[in-house]
C-alpha cells in the first residue's frame, strides 16, 4: 500500500504536465489533491503497519527482478523507520503545496517538478534495493536544481549549482562505495537485506563506510560539507526550502543509517568518534553562525545545520535510544524547519519583500501580521527544543544516548542547545517587536491566506502531537531497531 | 465523596482549567471586556479547585495523595505521574491565590489585554503542573511552560528597558534549564529512570552515585564523587538561577523592575517558588550526599544572598527595585533553612526537631513570602499608577495625610515583610532561625544581619513615602478605591490569620517536612 505514495506522486506530476499551461488554478488543485492522496496513503499505510504486522518487521511491498543480469531488483519494502519518514514526506508535501499557493510564474511546471521530487523522496524511503534507492535519490536531486534555478530568489543560480554539485559529488562517493560492496561481496545482488548479511572484511569496511556515509551525510549537512545548505535554502522558493530542509536533508541521514551503517558496522565503529565530533561541531557552529546572520532566511538555514547535527550525533552513539532519537529528530526537524521556512519565506518575505533583520524590525510584525508572529513564536519554541514539542523528546533521546558514549561531547551539545535558544530569541526580538511603533502604521500587507493558515495548523499540529504523544512514532521506530537488519549494529556493545 | 475524588484525575483537571481558560480568553472577541472576564473567572475557578483540593487533602497521612499514574511513553519508561504532598499543596494554593490577585492588579493593562490575561493563565498552568508532576519529563514541560509567557509578559508590557530585561531573564533561566536537562539525561542514561520517587529511592544508599559511575565513569570522570558532583551541579544550576541564589541572581532586579505590576507579582510570588520547590523536592532527596559535601559553600551562598541583597535594597532609590532585592533577601532565608537541614549531626531526636522546624519554616516562608511580596509589588504598582510613573524613594513624602488607608495597609504589608510578630512573616522566619541556629550557628548568626538591614530599609520606605511634609503636587493623592480595598482585604486578612494561627499551614507542611527528613 505505501508504494502507491510513489506512483501517485509521479502520476500527479504527469497529469500536471498534460494540463494546459495557463490553468494555474487547476494545477494548484491537482498538486494539492496529489499531495493529500499521498499523505492519506501514508497514514493508512502507517495504521495498517501498526495493526497487522509484528512490531518492527520488514514488510515487502514489491519484489520483482528488474535487471536480472546484475541482480538488480525492484524491491520496495517498509519498516517502522521508512513509515515514519514516509509520513513526514506526506505532511511536508501537503504543507509545501499550501504554502506555494501564490506561485503565478509557470505554476504547472513548478508543481510538476515539485511532485516529481516528492515521488523520488518517497522512493528513497521505501527502496530496499541499493540500485533502486540510488535511482530515486538522483530523481530527488534533479527537480531540486530546477526548482531553485527557475523559481528561486537571492543568488539562485549560484545556490542551485552549489547544491547540485555537492549532491552529485556526494552521490558519486555513494555510488563508488556501493559498487565496491557489490564487487567485494561477490554475491551478485544489490538487495540490501541480502548484502547486509555478508561479512565485509574490516579493512574494506573502514574506507567503504567513510565513503558511503560521508557521501550521504553531505546531504544531511554534515560539517564541514554543509556549505550548500544555507545558500541553497536561501536561494530556494519557499516550498523548495521547506522540502530541502524538511525531507531532502533527511535523505542524507536516512541513507547513512539505512545503507552505510547496516552494511559496514565495523567501519562505523572505527569512525564513530570522529564523525560524532564533526556532528557536535556542526551543532555548535551552525548555531553560532546563525546568531550573527543579518538575513532571516540564513538564520533558519544555519539552524538546520545545527539541528541535523543532533541527528548525526544520535546515529553515532550506536545505542538504541540514540538511534531512535535520531530518527525522531529527522521527523521533528522536518516539520519544524518546514514551518520556519514557511513563516520566513511565505508569510514574511512574500509580503514585506525583505528578509534583512534591520529592515524588518521597524515593521513590528507582531502588530502587522499577528498570525505570522504567533506561528513564528511557536515554531521558534519548537526549534529551541522546548518540551511539549517534538524536538524535545528527540533531542532528549539523542543526548541520553550520547551521555553514555561521549560524555565530553554531550556537554558541548548542551552548549549548542543554548546557542540555538539565543539565535531564535534574537530573531524574535528583531522581527516581532519594533522599538517605536511610528512606522508600522504606515505599512499595509495582505492578510495571511486560508491555505497558509491550514498549512501552519497542519505542521504545528504534527509537532505538538508528537511532542505530547511521542509513543505514536516511537512505537514504530524502536521495535524496528531490533529487527534483523539492524542486528549488526548491536554486535559490539550493549544496546 | 472522598472515594470518588481520589479516583477522579483531579490534578490534571486543575491544570487544565487555566490552560483552557487561556484559550477561551484568546478566542473571545477582543473589543469587549469578555476576555478579561473569562480569564478572571477561570482563575477563580482554579482557586476554588485548589481550595477543594485542600479540603479533601488528608493531613494525617504521609506520602502522595491524589496520585495519577498512567504509562505515557512506554518505550522510554516514562509515566504520566502526578501527586501532591503538603509542600505541593501549599504551592498550588499559593499560585491559585496570587493569579487572581495579579489579574486585578493589571486589570486595565494595554495594549492587547486579551493576550496578557491568556499568558497569565498559561503561566498558572505551568505553575500547577510544576508543583504536581512527579516525573521529570512532564515536570520539565510545565517548568518551561512558565517561561515563554513570562518572557512575553515582560517583553510586551514591560517598562522602558524591557527588551534587555526579558532577554536576560530568558537566557539565564534557559541556561540553567539546559544544565539541569543534561544532568537529568545523564541520570536517565545511567538508571533508565525519570521518576523522582524512584530516583530518590536509588539515591538513599548511594545507589545513584554508583549507577552513574558504572555507566558514565571512565576516562573523563575518574572518580565517583567528581561525576556525582558534576551531575549535582547541573541540577543545582537550574534551581539556583530560578530561585535565585547569588551569584545567579543578576537577571532578577531588572526583570522584576521592568515587568508590569501583575507580572512582577507572579514572578516573585509564585515563580521564584519554583526554584525553592526544586531544592526541596528534587535536590534534597536525589543528592543528599552531595548537598552535605558542599554544605559550607552552599550556606555561604545563602548567607551572601541574604546579607548582600538586603544591603543592595538599602542602597536603591527605586521602590520597585527595593521590593525586588527584598524579595531576593526573603528567598535567601528559605535556602538557608534548606541548607541547614542537610547538616549531619548524630542520631539525636533533638536534631530532627530542629531540622523539622527549619524545613517547616522554609515551606511557610515560601507561602508567606508569596503573599507579602506580591502585595508589596501591588502597592508599588499603585504608587506608580497614581504618580504617573514615578516610583523613586525621594519623590514622595507625607502621603499618610492624603491617603491614610493606603498608608495603613501598605504599612501592614511592610511590617509583615520585615517579620513583625503577629503577622505571617514572623512565624516562618522564626522557625527557620530556630532550626538553623543550633544546626549551623555561624551562618544563622551572620544572616541575622540581613534581618536587621531589612528592617532598616523597609522602615525607610514607610518613613520617606508616608511621613514628613506632604509635597504640593501630591495633595490630590487618591486613597484606595473600594475595588482596591476589596482586592487587598483577603490578602491582608490572610497575613493576620497566618500570623496568629500558623497551625493552619503547619498541619499541612509538617508531614511533608518529616517525610523529606526521613528520607535521608
Amino acid at each position: 500500500m505505501p508504494a502507491w505514495t510513489i506512483y501517485i506522486s509521479f502520476l500527479g506530476a504527469a497529469a500536471l504536465a498534460l494540463l494546459p499551461p495557463e490553468s494555474r488554478r487547476a494545477a494548484r488543485i491537482t498538486a494539492l489533491l496529489t499531495a493529500l492522496a499521498g499523505l492519506a496513503i501514508a497514514l493508512c499505510g502507517a495504521v495498517q503497519y501498526e495493526r497487522q504486522v509484528p512490531p518492527g518487521a520488514l514488510v515487502d511491498l514489491v519484489n520483482v527482478s528488474w535487471i536480472a543480469d546484475l541482480g538488480i531488483r525492484y524491491h520496495l519494502a517498509a519498516d517502522g523507520i521508512s513509515i515514519t519518514l514516509v509520513l513526514l514526506t506526506g505532511i511536508a508535501a501537503v504543507a509545501g503545496v499550501l504554502f506555494s499557493w501564490n506561485i503565478e510564474h509557470r505554476t504547472r511546471e513548478f508543481f510538476a517538478l515539485y511532485l516529481a521530487l516528492i515521488g523520488g523522496v518517497y522512493g528513497v524511503f521505501l527502496s530496499f534495493d541499493l540500485f533502486l534507492l540510488f535511482v530515486f535519490y538522483e530523481i530527488a536531486i534533479i527537480p531540486k536544481y530546477f526548482l531553485i534555478a527557475f523559481w528561486g530568489s537571492t543568488r539562485r543560480e549560484y545556490g542551485a549549482m552549489k547544491l547540485a554539485l555537492y549532491s552529485l559529488v556526494g552521490s558519486a562517493m555513494v555510488l563508488i562505495g556501493l559498487i565496491a560492496a557489490f564487487v567485494v561481496s561477490g554475491s551478485r545482488t544489490f538487495d540490501l537485506p541480502e548484502l547486509a548479511k555478508f561479512p565485509f572484511p574490516p579493512a574494506f569496511q573502514h574506507w567503504a563506510f567513510l565513503l558511503v556515509f560521508v557521501g550521504f551525510a553531505v546531504l544531511a549537512g554534515l560539517w564541514p560539507f554543509h556549505t550548500w545548505a544555507p545558500t541553497g535554502h536561501v536561494a530556494a522558493p519557499t516550498a523548495a526550502s521547506m522540502l530541502l530542509a524538511g525531507v531532502v536533508m533527511k535523505l542524507g541521514a536516512y541513507g547513512g543509517l539505512r545503507v552505510a551503517m547496516t552494511l559496514f558496522p565495523d567501519g562505523l565503529r572505527f569512525w564513530q568518534n570522529e564523525i560524532a565530533l564533526l556532528a557536535v561541531i556542526g551543532i555548535v557552529y551552525g548555531g553560532t553562525v546563525a546568531l550573527v546572520q543579518r538575513d532571516l532566511k540564513f538564520v533558519i538555514g544555519y539552524s538546520s545545520v545545527s539541528h541535523m547535527g543532533f541527528v548525526l550525533l544520535g546515529l553515532m552513539t550506536l545505542t538504541q535510544i540514540g538511534l531512535s532519537g535520531a530518527v525522531l529528530q529527522m521527523f521533528s526537524h522536518g516539520i519544524v524547519a518546514g514551518l520556519l521556512f514557511a513563516v520566513v519565506g511565505r508569510m514574511i518575505y512574500d509580503r514585506t519583500h525583505t528578509r534583512e533583520l534591520s529592515e524588518l524590525q521597524p515593521m513590528n510584525l507582531s502588530v502587522l501580521a499577528p498570525f505570522a508572529a504567533v506561528t513564528f513564536v511557536l515554531a521558534g519554541a519548537a526549534s529551541m527544543g522546548l518540551p511539549g514539542f517534538s524536538g524535545f523528546i528527540a533531542e532528549l533521546q539523542v543526548l541520553v544516548g550520547a551521555w553514555s558514549v561521549f560524555p565530553r561531547l554531550t556537554i558541548f551539545a548542551g552548549v549548542g542547545i543554548l546557542v540555538g535558544i539565543a539565535f531564535m530569541l534574537r530573531v524574535w526580538i528583531k522581527t516581532l517587536f519594533a522599538e517605536n511603533d511610528s512606522k508600522s502604521a504606515a505599512i499595509r500587507i495582505e492578510p495571511i491566506s486560508i491555505p497558509e493558515r491550514a498549512g501552519a495548523f497542519l505542521l504545528l499540529g504534527a509537532t505538538l502531537l508528537i511532542g505530547l504523544w511521542p509513543g505514536l512514532l516511537l512505537d514504530l521506530i524502536t521495535p524496528t531497531l531490533h529487527s534483523p537488519l539492524f542486528q549488526p549494529l548491536w554486535k559490539g556493545g550493549s544496546p | 465523596m472522598v472515594v470518588r475524588m481520589k479516583m477522579f484525575p483531579f490534578l490534571t483537571f486543575l491544570t487544565l482549567v487555566p490552560l483552557l481558560g487561556g484559550v477561551a480568553a484568546l478566542l473571545a472577541s477582543s473589543h469587549t471586556k469578555l476576555p478579561r472576564r473569562i480569564a478572571f473567572a477561570a482563575s477563580l475557578l482554579a482557586l476554588a479547585g485548589a481550595a477543594l483540593l485542600w479540603a479533601e487533602f488528608d493531613t494525617g497521612r504521609a506520602g502522595w495523595q491524589f496520585v495519577e499514574r498512567v504509562a505515557w511513553v512506554p518505550s522510554l519508561g516514562i509515566d504520566y505521574h502526578l501527586g501532591i504532598d503538603g509542600l505541593g499543596l501549599l504551592m498550588v494554593l499559593l499560585s491559585a491565590l496570587i493569579v487572581p490577585f495579579a489579574m486585578l492588579a493589571s486589570w486595565n493593562i494595554g495594549p492587547n489585554p486579551k493576550l496578557y490575561f491568556a499568558l497569565i493563565l498559561f503561566l498558572e498552568a505551568g505553575l500547577f503542573g510544576t508543583f504536581t508532576a512527579l516525573n521529570f519529563v512532564h515536570w520539565f514541560i510545565y517548568w518551561e511552560l512558565g517561561l515563554i509567557p513570562a518572557f512575553f509578559l515582560i517583553k510586551i508590557w514591560g517598562g522602558p528597558r524591557r527588551t534587555r530585561a526579558a532577554n536576560q531573564f530568558f537566557i539565564y533561566t534557559l541556561a540553567g534549564s539546559v544544565a539541569m536537562l543534561l544532568a537529568f539525561l545523564a541520570l536517565y542514561a545511567a538508571t533508565g529512570l525519570f521518576d523522582f520517587g524512584q530516583l530518590a529511592g536509588l539515591a538513599r544508599n548511594d545507589g545513584l552515585e554508583n549507577a552513574l559511575f558504572a555507566r558514565l565513569g571512565g576516562s573523563f570522570f575518574k572518580s565517583k564523587e567528581t561525576l556525582a558532583a558534576v551531575i549535582f551541579l547541573g541540577v543545582f544550576l537550574g534551581f539556583a538561577v530560578k530561585a535565585p541564589l547569588m551569584p545567579f541572581h543578576t537577571w532578577l532586579p531588572s526583570a522584576y523592575a521592568e515587568a508590569p505590576t501583575g507580572t512582577a507579582m507572579l514572578l516573585t510570588g509564585a515563580m521564584s517558588k519554583m526554584g525553592v520547590y526544586g531544592f526541596l523536592r528534587i535536590l534534597l532527596p536525589l543528592f543528599p550526599a552531595q548537598m552535605r559535601a558542599m554544605q559550607t559553600p552552599l550556606l555561604c551562598l545563602a548567607v551572601v544572598t541574604i546579607v548582600f541583597s538586603a544591603a543592595a535594597a538599602l542602597a536603591q532609590r527605586d521602590l520597585k527595585r527595593m521590593a525586588a532585592y527584598s524579595s531576593l533577601n526573603h528567598i535567601g532565608y528559605c535556602l538557608l533553612g534548606i541548607f541547614a537541614a542537610v547538616q549531619l549531626t548524630g542520631p539525636a531526636a533533638a536534631w530532627t526537631t530542629e531540622k523539622a522546624a527549619a524545613l517547616n519554616g522554609v515551606m511557610l516562608q515560601m507561602f508567606n513570602h508569596g503573599l507579602t511580596a506580591s502585595a508589596l509589588f501591588y502597592f508599588v504598582g499603585l504608587i506608580e499608577q497614581r504618580s504617573g510613573g514615578l516610583r523613586g524613594l525621594d519623590d514622595f513624602g507625607g502621603l499618610r495625610k492624603a491617603a491614610p488607608v493606603f498608608c495603613g495597609l501598605m504599612g501592614i504589608t511592610l511590617f509583615a515583610s520585615l517579620g513583625l510578630p503577629g503577622l505571617n512573616g514572623f512565624v516562618s522566619e522564626f522557625l527557620i532561625f530556630k532550626g538553623s541556629l543550633p544546626l549551623v550557628g555561624w551562618a544563622a548568626a551572620v544572616s541575622t544581619l540581613g534581618l536587621l538591614i531589612t528592617a532598616v530599609f523597609l522602615l525607610a520606605i514607610l518613613q520617606r513615602v508616608f511621613s514628613g511634609p506632604l509635597q504640593n503636587r501630591w495633595t490630590g493623592w487618591k486613597d484606595l478605591t473600594t475595588g482596591e480595598r476589596l482586592t487587598l482585604a483577603p490578602v491582608i486578612a490572610l497575613m493576620f490569620l497566618l500570623g496568629i494561627c500558623p497551625q493552619i499551614l503547619i498541619s499541612v507542611s509538617n508531614p511533608a517536612a518529616l517525610a523529606i527528613l526521613n528520607h535521608f
